[in-house]
């Protein structure tokens, strides 16, 4: 982003890009959400300087709850590198003076995130931010947005257990490997945003706030802290995480540090081999930066 | 026998409605169409009780209103009046003064329907099994073993090939279809069915064959029925009583064979003697 000539960023930008009435209109939001645990509450989302699917919503929640002090970390599918995290990173230095940023998520108090939620646990000073693409489950299966807000609203959500069994059907396994329908408080159904399967038990009696933002939907919804959180499953086909089996039926360790209790990406190296390592790439630079001392 | 249904003074109107819609159409004026304001008078005055394991007729030519009635019983048509009382057991529900939830509540888990047009029924993107399923996960059944099992109990019932338990219904034959909606409809034991033109448009074999199931059905689960439909032959068959309907208004109403032997009303009569 060009900067005007001679003057500080502070000096061109608002506060956290939004205007104060923007940032206003989202906190309600949020406080709206966090007070119905799943609920997708509407909002007016801003044009924000990226196109909208690059994390618009997430970016709006963020912004509206950064003040001076803070410690923001971005991540990109776990990692810190990624083109998309970096600049968001720089965006957010640029535009909210007397904030830091990080890629430490324990050192973190804000973190926004697309598609991971750290390995690490959180806790109850650290908000997440999910960036979401499709907030309501229901879109799959229910076209009318006035039919869906009624089915949520009397928690009729049997056409998505229909799914489930479609699947065991033809599979023998519920092959939902992202986006899980997930109950929040025993009656909302959320999208948790495109987040693992490995991720989904995190958020249930998370010590974290965790905020969804849909920019494109428009919808704002949260999951507060200590809130119970179900995967929506049969009684005799209970949901399951991803495994990582070998052929040999032990667990693939990551590459890099050896690590078997993380969600691992995978990936071809130069060499041509296929590589498993942990995801979460401050997970992994801090276990390998342990074992090193 | 318990009363499971009362239905008194059904109206619907479509249009502003006047002062004289009601004298100037029905049986009498040939019409339901009000000449003085235009408003179709789709049912008026409709009342009957259903009492339980009873299959109740509805007749009458195409336009009568006669899935005017099953539309408004089943809360697909907000009637303009009149009222129906539901008794589950002993709870009497009075269902139009019911909030749409509640309304919701009883179609999906204490009423079956069948529709002439299978596509009303069933949802053709997913399995045969899957939407017995969809049924029975709306009544809160969270077991995919009970689930399968109930949903091949019911194909099997109603004689669907157990090999074609997870194929689409639209790869189904119109009978088959049919059958299938008939399983979904029964899949929470309702005590209530409509049934509302069920065998139209089938062959004679099929139609024989899914009469006849559905009267084991009747006689094995003791479900109050009714059955709408324009075929005498179906009314005979199935029904203890019946209603015929013209131009919105019942113009007569009395046992099966009774209406169907000696029919007092010109238009029954003229009904009947044309079936034969």
């Amino acid at each position: 982003m060009s900067q005007a000539p001679g003057k500080p960023a502070a000096d061109i930008y608002n506060f956290g890009f939004l205007d104060e009435y923007a940032k206003k209109e989202v906190r309600r939001a949020i406080l709206k959400a966090i007070a119905i645990p799943g609920y997708q509450v509407p909002y007016a989302s801003r044009e924000m300087p990226m196109g909208r699917g690059y994390g618009t919503g997430g970016l709006q929640l963020t912004l509206s709850l950064v003040g001076p002090g803070e410690v923001v970390k971005v991540i990109d599918q776990g990692s810190d590198d990624s083109v998309n995290a970096v600049s968001m990173r720089e965006f957010i230095e640029m535009t909210c003076p007397g904030t830091t940023t990080t890629t430490v998520t324990a050192e973190a108090s804000l973190i926004q995130s697309r598609h991971r939620i750290p390995e690490l646990p959180l806790t109850s000073e650290q908000v997440l931010v999910l960036q979401v693409p499709y907030s309501d489950p229901l879109v799959e299966i229910e076209a009318y947005e006035a039919k869906r807000k009624t089915m949520h609203g009397e928690g009729d959500y049997s056409r998505l257990l229909v799914k489930l069994y479609e699947d065991i059907v033809k599979f023998d396994e519920i092959t939902i490997s992202n986006r899980y329908p997930t109950r929040i408080n025993g009656h909302y159904v959320i999208d948790p945003s495109p987040i693992p399967r490995w991720d989904v038990p995190k958020l249930n009696q998370s010590q974290a706030l965790i905020l969804f933002g849909a920019g494109r939907e428009k919808k704002i919804y949260a999951v507060p802290p200590h809130t119970p959180t179900e995967p929506l499953a049969f009684s005799d086909v209970p949901f399951r995480v991803e495994d990582f089996r070998q052929a040999d039926g032990s667990r693939r360790p990551c590459a890099r540090c050896g690590a078997r209790d993380s969600f691992l990406d995978e990936f071809i190296s130069d060499s041509g081999a296929t590589v498993h390592q942990c995801s979460d790439s401050d997970w992994c630079q801090a276990r390998l930066e342990g074992s090193e001392a | 026998m318990n009363k499971i249904l009362e239905v008194r003074d059904l109206s619907k109107l479509y249009g502003p409605g006047c002062p004289q819609c009601l004298e100037l159409t029905g049986p009498q004026a040939d019409t339901n169409l009000c000449p003085s304001c235009g408003t179709v008078v789709a049912m008026h005055g409709v009342s009957f009780d259903l009492h339980e394991g009873e299959i109740l007729g509805v007749m009458g030519e195409s336009g009568s209103g006669k899935s005017t009635v099953v539309k408004s019983l089943c809360f697909d048509l907000a009637p303009s009046s009149g009222s129906a009382v539901f008794y589950d057991g002993a709870e009497p529900f009075d269902l139009f003064s019911l909030n749409a939830a509640k309304q919701r509540w009883l179609r999906n888990h204490r009423f079956g329907t069948v529709y002439q047009d299978p596509r009303q029924g069933l949802n053709f993107n997913i399995t045969a099994g899957g939407n017995i399923a969809e049924r029975l996960l709306m009544s809160d059944v969270a077991d995919y073993g009970a689930i399968r099992m109930r949903a091949k109990e019911l194909l099997a019932r109603m004689e669907v090939l157990l090999s074609r338990v997870d194929d689409l219904p639209r790869n189904f034959s119109g009978g088959m279809r049919q059958r299938v909606q008939i399983a979904k409809a029964l899949a929470t034991r309702p005590p209530l069915l409509f049934l509302d033109e069920v065998t139209s448009g089938l062959d004679l074999s099929v139609q024989a064959r899914i009469l006849d199931l559905i009267l084991e059905i009747q006689q094995e689960l003791k479900t109050a029925m009714v059955v709408i439909t324009h075929d005498l032959g179906v009314i005979r068959l199935l029904t203890d009583r019946a209603l015929v309907m013209k131009y919105g208004r019942i113009i007569e109403s009395g046992l099966t064979d009774q209406i169907l032997e000696d029919p007092q009303h010109a238009f029954t009569q003229r009904l009947v003697a044309s079936a034969l």
